[in-house]
């Protein structure tokens, strides 16, 4: 039997990270910008868009989050929803405070393949964090992307985090964003609606287009059947899956979803790839 | 680290032939070599997998009686050593620990900077008796999965650098087994390091390895005779045609991924119990749980990981969604993974042919019953 692997215990092991910044988006999200305790580590912590790390507090828990800072920062930006016990005690840290980080692990949007291309990014909820990162990546580099369209759709307008962020990507030339809620207040200037309505606003050609994709399956479900009804490669559309996670390396079970095991396959998929799988409920 | 697995795939040097009070110093040589040596010993009306020093140790003059839901032993006399197939433990606690420590995190509290070292095992040297050719099968698959992937699992790894196995090709079949099918036995071909096959008054015997090769040249021993051989032949190929349980493999894959809504679901749902006796005593299932467990005066924590099932509750759990809630999906989820999504995942079916899902399942739910249901008659 050959044997070629790193069997040591590296890829299992936390490493400090002091949060170097935290900024709170009403009281169920933060983002910390974390900083390694050992600045040599941070080498092993070279990541690309999509990938994630496990941010945990020793003796409470671990939490798959994927990273949302440029890959060129020093710092690793992670938002954190409180959603169990150990995001409730992440919540209650603050600058100085230390997490514990392992990673990165899994798949990447294909920011490279989509270079020259146009982009369309369509998220709901929450899960516009996996894939802000990545949108933020191609404005810091406008000039290797086409057309880049943008559709967010949140629940209610408080679930809109970085608003400015996509202010700003608004201006840009050759940009579209869209944002849409179910539950508008007066604040709320943008579309109303689930996010799959805004598609008869833009106009993509499939030849050229590349798509990411993050958010509730459902969402992602009619917008793979229309995507497909306007012609674009389903090798094209790239999904992001969530599953539940606990060592991030394939072995615990936790996150499969048909063949895949969502922590090293993806979490990040071509959609061809897990076709026969997607429309399955309770995989 | 490279763990030292590497078997042979073929057996080295010629059969010998070992009179059955061989054994014994089998179990002496193995000893001084300063292996613990485990093997099954009847306890509670089954046999575990439990340390033995002497043949007596040994089920020696028992066998037992599988049938779906139902496991018995019956001392029926006689000096065979074998006759007992299996208990509900395989080899699996050796290399993948029901509870492993992975790491030792030291901490002053909650935000507070830590330390985090990694808990190895230490090197434990285990030699085991009666190893069956489905055992083996199941720590081939686990090789594949633990050492040969993206992420190399050192604890594993560890541990199964130090397991001698003394494998035992089965000469009777129980109404559970069916390696046949899986053609993982019942003849002990390879990831041994010594195999024996037990016939009147001993044990043909063959080394796996050269580590076996070193034992074996230390036992009183000859040249196993033509008629022993013979013989040997004729008992493993009557164990094979024994073999009351089928299981049709071609293109199962396909098949279940093309039957995913199939009524049979709603139906073994009605009668699965989601107890998880079935992945846990599969040589194969390797769900595990990861959490850490502070210390009581908050001065650290030990991150440990254990057994988890896919029949558990929180298996497929995230904040406030679970994505298999009902049983259909979890029963589904482990058949299908085990007998498909495997070979895409590792190039190797989950199944082995042991049988013990069958044998240890409270209601007697048998996958190769329920698989044959969603082929369906036509096929």
């Amino acid at each position: 039997m050959t044997f070629a692997g790193d069997t040591s215990a590296r890829l299992l092991v936390p490493e400090p990270a002091e949060i170097v910044e935290k900024r709170s988006f009403g009281p169920q999200i933060h983002v910390f910008r974390l900083r390694l305790c050992d600045p040599t580590a941070r080498a092993r912590f070279d990541f690309q868009q999509g990938q994630f790390n496990m941010v945990s507090v020793p003796g409470v828990g671990e939490v798959a989050l994927s990273i949302s800072s440029d890959p060129n920062d020093l710092d690793l930006e992670h938002t954190i929803r409180i959603v169990g016990r150990t995001t409730r005690v992440i919540e209650t840290l603050g600058v100085g405070d230390i997490l514990g980080l392992r990673g990165p692990y899994g798949s990447a949007w294909p920011l490279l393949e989509a270079r020259w291309k146009d982009v369309l990014v369509v998220t709901g909820g929450l899960g516009c964090a996996p894939v802000t990162g990545a949108i933020e990546y191609m404005f810091r580099r406008r000039a290797n992307y086409g057309q880049i369209i943008v559709i967010h759709g949140v629940k209610k307008p408080s679930d809109l985090i970085h608003r400015e962020r996509f202010e700003a990507w608004r201006r840009e030339p050759g940009t579209q964003v869209l944002l849409t809620t179910d539950q508008p207040d007066r604040t709320w200037h943008d579309r109303l609606g689930v996010v799959t309505e805004l598609f008869s606003e833009v106009q993509i050609d499939p030849r050229r287009t590349i798509v990411f994709m993050c958010g509730p399956e459902v969402m992602m479900r009619y917008a793979v059947r229309i995507l497909r009804e306007r012609g674009v490669s389903m090798d094209r559309v790239f999904v992001s899956l969530e599953r539940n996670m606990k060592c991030a390396v394939g072995l615990c079970g936790h996150c499969q979803f048909g063949t895949e095991f969502v922590c090293k396959d993806g979490p990040i998929f071509p959609y061809s790839r897990i076709a026969r799988f997607f429309n399955v409920s309770g995989l | 680290m490279r763990p030292e697995v590497a078997r042979v795939e073929e057996p080295i040097g010629e059969a010998s032939w070992l009179e059955r009070g061989a054994l014994q110093q089998l179990l002496d040589e193995l000893s001084s070599r300063g292996f613990e040596t485990l093997g099954p010993v009847v306890r509670e009306g089954a046999v575990f997998l439990e340390p033995v020093k002497r043949i007596e140790d040994l089920p020696v003059g028992w066998r037992d009686e599988q049938t779906p839901g139902r496991y018995r032993l019956s001392h029926s006399g006689g000096e065979r050593v074998f006759d007992v197939l299996h208990g509900h433990a395989g080899l699996k606690r050796l290399s993948f620990a029901p509870r492993e420590e992975l790491l030792q995190i030291d901490t002053q509290g909650v935000g507070r900077p830590f330390t985090a070292r990694p808990t190895l095992p230490e090197p434990a040297r285990i030699a085991v008796i009666g190893a069956r050719a489905c055992d083996l099968a199941g720590l081939r698959v686990h090789d594949r999965v633990f050492l040969h992937d993206r992420y190399p699992d050192p604890y594993y790894a560890t541990r199964r650098g130090g397991l001698f196995l003394v494998a035992v090709s089965c000469t009777r079949s129980v109404s559970t087994c069916f390696c046949t099918s899986m053609e993982t036995g019942p003849e002990a071909r390879s990831g041994f390091d010594l195999a024996l096959t037990e016939l009147e008054g001993g044990f043909v015997a063959r080394a796996g390895s050269p580590a076996g090769a070193e034992v074996l040249e230390a036992l009183p021993r000859r040249p196993a005779p033509a008629e022993h051989l013979l013989e040997e032949r004729r008992a493993l190929d009557a164990c094979a045609a024994s073999m009351q349980r089928r299981l049709e493999t071609k293109d199962l894959p396909g098949l279940l991924y093309e039957n995913l809504d199939h009524p049979r679901w709603d139906d073994v749902a009605e009668r699965c119990l989601s107890c998880g006796n079935c992945t846990m005593v599969c040589p194969t299932c390797f769900c595990h749980d990861e959490r850490d467990e502070p210390a009581l005066d908050a001065s650290g924590a030990v991150r440990v990981r254990e057994w988890d099932s896919c029949f558990s509750r929180e298996h497929a759990q995230i904040h406030g969604m679970n994505f298999r809630p009902h049983t259909r999906e979890r029963y589904r989820q482990w058949l299908v993974h085990k007998f498909a999504s495997w070979i895409d995942q590792f190039g190797t079916s989950g199944c082995v042919g042991c049988g013990r899902c069958i044998t240890w399942c409270p209601v007697g739910i048998d996958p190769t019953e329920e698989i044959a249901a969603i082929r369906g008659p036509g096929e």
